[in-house]
C-alpha cells in the first residue's frame, strides 16, 4: 500500500476498487468483509497487540478458564449418552457383578458410558478430573488475587464475578457427581435433603418442591440434570465472558519493578506471544488432564452399586471441594431445640449458615477493606503479601479454617489411617475451628513483619555475597554488596499509607465534636492495618546514604 | 563503621551501579525508578543455528502430536471396551487397555501441541517488553456532566417524575408480574402436610427380612447380630419402593434383657429383640455399623453413634435425637410383627416435627 503515491483518501478508494483487488490476500478480503458488517478493526486495533505482563501466578486464572472449556466439551459428549431418568430398569450390560440388579436408567447409562461406549470412560474421567482441577484452580487463583491486593479498585466487581464463578462451580460439581445415581452420589443427595429439612419454617416445603415429593422420588435426577447442564453453566458462561472482558478492559495488574508504574502496563503483546503461550497452555492443561484420566481412576461408580436409601458404603466422602461443608456438619454438636411442637435442628442448620458465611466474607472483603482504608484510588501495581500483613493474615486465617474443616470432613479417614480416636480428632477440630484462624492470623502477621524487616535490612546493608573475608585480627566476616538501583526501587516501590485519623475532638470554634461509634471503629481498624504493628517504615534514600557513607564507601 | 567494608574491590562481585554517587534518589526521598532495563537477547535471537535448532524442536513436538493422534485412532479400533479387559501397566496397576491407550495418546497429542507452541513463543518470538499506557477507568468530569444532563433531559421528556400516576402504576405492574412466575412453580411438588410424620408401618404388619424376603421368627434373631427388615407389604418391585424404604428401613438386634438400660425401650421389644429405624436422625443416612459388645450403632456418613441398649440415645456425633423405636411383638406363629406404627417421625429433624 505504501508504494502508492496517492494521498490517504485516494489510497483508501483504491483499496476497495479493482486496482487493489488482485494484490489483496484472501485473508485480508475476508477480514474486510467481516469489518464491513461488524466493524471489528477498531476492536482488533486495541487488542491484537494488547500488552500483558508476565508472572507465573497469572497463569492460575488460565487454568480455570481452560478446565472450564474442557468440562463443557466433555460434558456435551456425555449428554449424548447419559439418560437423566430415575425410571427403573434391570441391568443386563457388560459389567457382570451387577447383572440382573434393579437400578435407575441414569445409573445404567452411566455404566454403559463407562463400559460400552469406546472412550466413554475416558471422557467421563476427563470431565470429572477437569471439574476437580477447575474448582482447585479457582480457589488458588482467588488466593493469588487476594494476597496481591488485585481486587482493589477498579476490580471489585470482577472479584464478585470470580466469587460467583467459584460458588456456582462448586455447586455444579456437586450436582454433576450426583447425576449417576450410584450409592455414593445418592448419599450426597440424601445429605442435601437433611440439610434442606433443617431450615426453619420453609424447610419441608423446599424439600418437597425440589424433590417433587418425598425423598428420593423420581424427579431429582432429571431436575439436577437440567440445572447442571443448562442453568448453572449458562450463568457461568456469562459471568466468565464478563470476567474476561473486564480483565481486558481494566488491563492486567503487574508487580512493581523498574519501569512499571500505576500508569502503564509492561509486558508482551497478545499477538503473537500470548496467543502462543496462552493457546499452548490450553493444550498443556488438556493434555495433562487427559493423561491423568488415563492412569488414575476417579469416581468408579460401578464399584458403588445403584442407590438405595437403606444402603450405604463406609467412608462416604464428597469431592474435595465439598469437604469443608462435610467438616462443618461433622464437628457440629447435635444441638436441637424442641419447643411448642416445633423442632429447630441447629446441629444441621448452623453448619448450613456457617457454610454460607464462609463465602459471604470472601464476597464482601474488597468492600470492607476499601471502607477501612478509605482508599478511593485505582490500583494496578500489586502488593507483595508481606507489605499488607493484616490482609495476608486474614487470608491465611480463612485458609486455615478451610483446612481444619477439610480435616474434620475426613475425620473417619484420619482416624482409620492414623489409628487415632475419632472422638479426639473431632474435638480437636472443634477447638481449632475457633483457635486455629486466630493463631494463623497472628503467626502470618508476625511473619510478614519479619519479612518487611528483612527487606529493610537488605536495602540498608546490602545483600550477602557469599564472599568470606578474614580481617587482620583473625575475625571472619561475610562481605555485603549494595543492591542495584532496580532492586532498591522494587523493594521500596510500595506505598505506606498512614492510619485514618479521627477528626480533632473540638472543631475550629472550640465546640466539642461528636464522633460516631462507626467512625471510631473505622479509625481503630485503620490503625490495625497501617499502624506500627503492621508496617515497618521503608527506608528512605537518606537513611541508606547515611549508612553507606558511614561505612566509608568501598 | 563495621569491619566488613574495608576490602579491596577486586574481590567483590561486580556492582551494577553505585560507583561514584550511590543510588539515584526520587523526589519523595526514596529510590528513583531506573526505568525498564535494556532488552537482553536470547541465544536464538543472535545465533541463527540456535534458532534453527529451536525451530526443529518445535516441529518435533507438533510431529509427535500427529503421531499420537494416529495412535489414538488406532487404539480406538484395536482395543475392546468393557470391564473384563485388563492389563497390568507399571507403575499404574491394572488398567483397561482401551482407556489407558486412548488417554495416553490423547494426552500426548494435546500436550505436544501445547509444548510446541510454548517453546516457539519462548525461543523464537520476540521477548522484548513493551509499555502500554493505562488510562483511568473513571470518565472525565465533562463526560460525566454530559451523561447527567442527558439523563435529566430524558427524565424530563418522559415526564416520569411529574406524572406520578403513570410512575406508580408502572412500578406496581412490574412488581406484580413476577408473581405469575412464582405461582408457576407451585406444582414442583406436593405440600408437606403430614407426609414426613408417618411411615408405612402399621399395627399387625409382619417384619420381613431384607435379604430373604421371609418373615422373621423371633427365635432366629441372635444376640450380636444385626438384621435389616422392611414391612411385609413392601416389595422391591413396587413403584414407590425407594420412597418407602427411605423411611421404613428397620434394624433388629437382640440384647440380653438384663443389658437393656432403658426399661420402656425393653418393653417395646420382644424378649430382648428391639427394632429401630435404620435412618439416621442427623441427615438421613442408613446406619449400618454395629458394635456387638457395646450395642452401639454408628452412622458411616457423619459418625453419629447411638446406644441401642439405652433407647438408641445419641452418645457421639452430630445427630440431635435418638433413633425412633418400633414397638414389636410376635404373631401366633412366632413371627415378629409391629404392634404399632412409629410414634415419632423417622429420619432427620424438621421444623414441623413435634415430639
Amino acid at each position: 500500500m505504501s508504494t502508492h503515491a496517492y494521498d490517504d483518501s485516494h489510497e483508501e478508494q483504491i483499496g476497495h476498487s479493482e486496482a487493489g483487488v488482485e494484490q489483496k490476500h484472501l485473508g485480508e478480503k475476508s477480514a474486510d468483509w467481516v469489518d464491513g458488517r461488524l466493524g471489528i478493526y477498531s476492536l482488533a486495533k486495541a487488542n491484537l497487540r494488547k500488552i500483558f505482563p508476565d508472572h507465573w501466578s497469572f497463569m492460575l486464572g488460565e487454568i480455570c478458564l481452560y478446565s472450564f472449556i474442557i468440562i463443557i466439551l466433555t460434558g456435551v459428549y456425555l449428554t449424548l449418552f447419559f439418560q437423566p431418568s430415575m425410571g427403573e430398569v434391570v441391568y443386563h450390560g457388560s459389567y457382570t457383578p451387577l447383572q440382573g440388579i434393579k437400578m435407575s436408567e441414569a445409573y445404567e447409562s452411566a455404566l454403559n458410558i463407562s463400559f460400552d461406549v469406546r472412550g466413554g470412560l475416558l471422557i467421563r474421567q476427563i470431565h470429572h478430573w477437569a471439574a476437580i482441577v477447575f474448582v482447585a484452580a479457582m480457589l488458588v487463583h482467588m488466593m493469588r488475587v487476594f494476597f496481591t491486593g488485585a481486587f482493589r479498585k477498579p476490580r471489585e466487581i470482577n472479584w464478585l464475578f470470580g466469587f460467583l464463578l467459584l460458588f456456582l462451580g462448586m455447586f455444579d460439581g456437586f450436582m454433576g457427581y450426583s447425576l449417576p445415581d450410584d450409592l455414593l452420589s445418592g448419599t450426597g443427595i440424601r445429605f442435601m435433603e437433611g440439610a434442606i429439612l433443617s431450615v426453619p419454617l420453609v424447610g419441608t416445603y423446599l424439600q418437597m418442591f425440589l424433590y417433587g415429593g418425598q425423598f428420593p422420588g423420581n424427579d431429582i435426577i432429571p431436575r439436577f440434570f437440567t440445572i447442571h447442564v443448562l442453568l448453572i453453566p449458562g450463568i457461568m458462561l456469562g459471568l466468565l465472558v464478563a470476567h474476561l472482558i473486564l480483565v481486558f478492559y481494566h488491563k492486567h495488574t503487574q508487580f512493581a519493578g523498574p519501569g512499571r508504574t500505576e500508569k502503564n502496563v509492561v509486558g508482551m503483546p497478545l499477538m503473537p506471544v500470548y496467543m502462543a503461550k496462552a493457546g499452548g497452555f490450553f493444550f498443556l492443561v488438556f493434555g495433562v488432564i487427559a493423561f491423568v484420566s488415563a492412569i488414575a481412576s476417579v469416581n468408579p461408580i460401578w464399584a458403588y452399586g445403584p442407590y438405595r436409601p437403606d444402603q450405604v458404603s463406609t467412608d462416604a466422602q464428597p469431592d474435595w471441594y465439598m469437604g469443608f461443608s462435610e467438616g462443618l456438619i461433622r464437628i457440629m454438636p447435635g444441638w436441637e431445640i424442641r419447643a411448642w411442637g416445633h423442632t429447630l435442628e441447629l446441629g444441621v442448620f448452623i453448619p448450613l449458615v456457617v457454610f454460607g458465611l464462609m463465602f459471604v466474607v470472601i464476597a464482601i472483603y474488597p468492600f470492607l477493606e476499601g471502607w477501612i482504608t478509605g482508599d478511593k484510588r485505582e490500583h494496578h501495581i500489586l502488593d507483595r503479601p508481606r507489605n499488607a500483613p493484616v490482609r495476608t493474615g486474614l487470608g491465611v486465617a480463612w485458609i486455615a479454617e478451610y483446612l481444619i474443616l477439610l480435616v474434620g470432613g475426613g475425620n473417619d479417614l484420619f482416624a482409620t489411617h492414623l489409628h487415632m480416636s475419632i472422638d479426639a480428632i473431632t474435638w480437636t477440630c472443634r477447638i481449632l475451628f475457633f483457635v486455629g484462624p486466630v493463631v494463623a492470623f497472628m503467626v502470618t502477621k508476625r511473619w510478614c513483619m519479619g519479612l518487611q524487616r528483612k527487606d529493610k535490612d537488605k536495602i540498608l546493608h546490602g545483600r550477602e555475597t557469599g564472599t568470606i573475608k578474614r580481617l587482620p585480627h583473625g575475625e571472619f566476616i561475610e562481605v555485603h554488596a549494595q543492591l542495584p538501583q532496580e532492586e532498591l526501587y522494587r523493594l521500596t516501590a510500595h506505598e505506606q499509607q498512614a492510619p485514618a485519623q479521627l477528626p480533632p475532638a473540638v472543631d475550629e470554634n472550640g465546640v466539642k465534636r461528636k464522633v460516631g461509634a462507626v467512625a471510631k471503629l473505622r479509625a481503630k481498624l485503620s490503625a490495625g492495618y497501617f499502624g506500627p504493628q503492621s508496617q515497618i517504615a521503608k527506608p528512605t534514600a537518606e537513611e541508606h546514604a547515611e549508612i553507606t557513607a558511614g561505612h566509608g564507601h568501598h | 563503621m563495621t569491619s566488613q567494608d574495608n576490602m579491596s574491590e577486586e574481590h567483590l562481585p561486580e556492582a551494577t551501579h553505585g560507583h561514584g554517587g550511590g543510588p539515584v534518589v526520587s523526589k519523595d526521598g526514596y529510590f528513583a525508578d531506573p526505568g525498564l532495563p535494556p532488552h537482553e537477547h536470547r541465544r536464538t535471537d543472535i545465533d541463527e543455528k540456535a534458532a534453527r535448532r529451536a525451530e526443529r524442536q518445535v516441529a518435533t513436538w507438533f510431529l509427535l502430536s500427529m503421531l499420537a493422534t494416529v495412535g489414538f485412532i488406532a487404539s480406538y479400533v484395536i482395543f475392546k471396551p468393557g470391564p473384563t479387559h485388563h492389563v497390568y501397566v507399571w507403575p499404574v496397576g491394572d488398567v483397561s487397555p482401551l482407556n489407558f491407550a486412548l488417554g495416553v495418546t490423547l494426552g500426548i497429542s494435546l500436550f505436544a501441541i501445547g509444548a510446541g507452541a510454548v517453546h516457539w513463543a519462548r525461543t523464537l518470538m520476540s521477548d522484548e517488553e513493551h509499555i502500554a499506557e493505562r488510562h483511568p477507568i473513571e470518565s472525565t468530569p465533562e463526560v460525566r456532566e454530559q451523561v447527567f444532563a442527558d439523563f435529566r433531559q430524558g427524565t424530563k421528556e418522559s415526564g416520569f417524575g411529574r406524572r406520578k400516576l403513570i410512575r406508580n402504576t408502572m412500578i406496581g405492574a412490574m412488581a406484580m408480574v413476577p408473581l405469575s412466575a412464582v405461582v408457576l412453580f407451585r406444582d414442583l411438588g406436593p405440600l408437606p402436610e403430614k407426609k414426613l410424620d408417618t411411615t408405612g408401618w402399621k399395627a399387625g404388619m409382619l417384619l420381613k427380612n431384607m435379604n430373604t424376603g421371609e418373615p422373621i421368627k423371633a427365635s432366629d434373631v441372635e444376640v450380636g447380630s444385626l438384621t435389616f427388615a422392611m414391612p411385609q407389604d413392601l416389595s422391591e418391585d413396587d413403584e414407590d419402593f425407594q420412597v418407602r424404604i427411605a423411611k421404613d428401613a428397620l434394624m433388629l438386634v437382640r440384647l440380653q434383657p438384663g443389658d437393656i438400660k432403658d426399661k420402656s425401650s425393653a418393653a417395646w421389644g420382644y424378649e430382648g429383640v428391639l427394632a429401630f429405624s435404620k435412618i439416621c436422625t442427623h441427615v438421613g443416612c442408613p446406619i449400618s455399623l454395629y458394635e456387638q459388645q457395646t450395642h452401639h450403632v454408628l452412622c458411616p456418613c457423619h459418625q453419629s453413634t447411638f446406644d441401642l441398649s439405652d433407647g438408641a440415645r445419641v452418645i457421639f456425633g452430630p445427630a440431635g435425637h435418638p433413633l425412633p423405636q418400633l414397638q414389636i411383638g410376635v404373631d401366633a406363629t412366632g413371627n415378629l410383627e409391629a404392634l404399632n406404627g412409629f410414634t415419632v417421625p423417622v429420619g432427620p429433624g424438621f421444623w414441623e416435627r413435634s415430639e
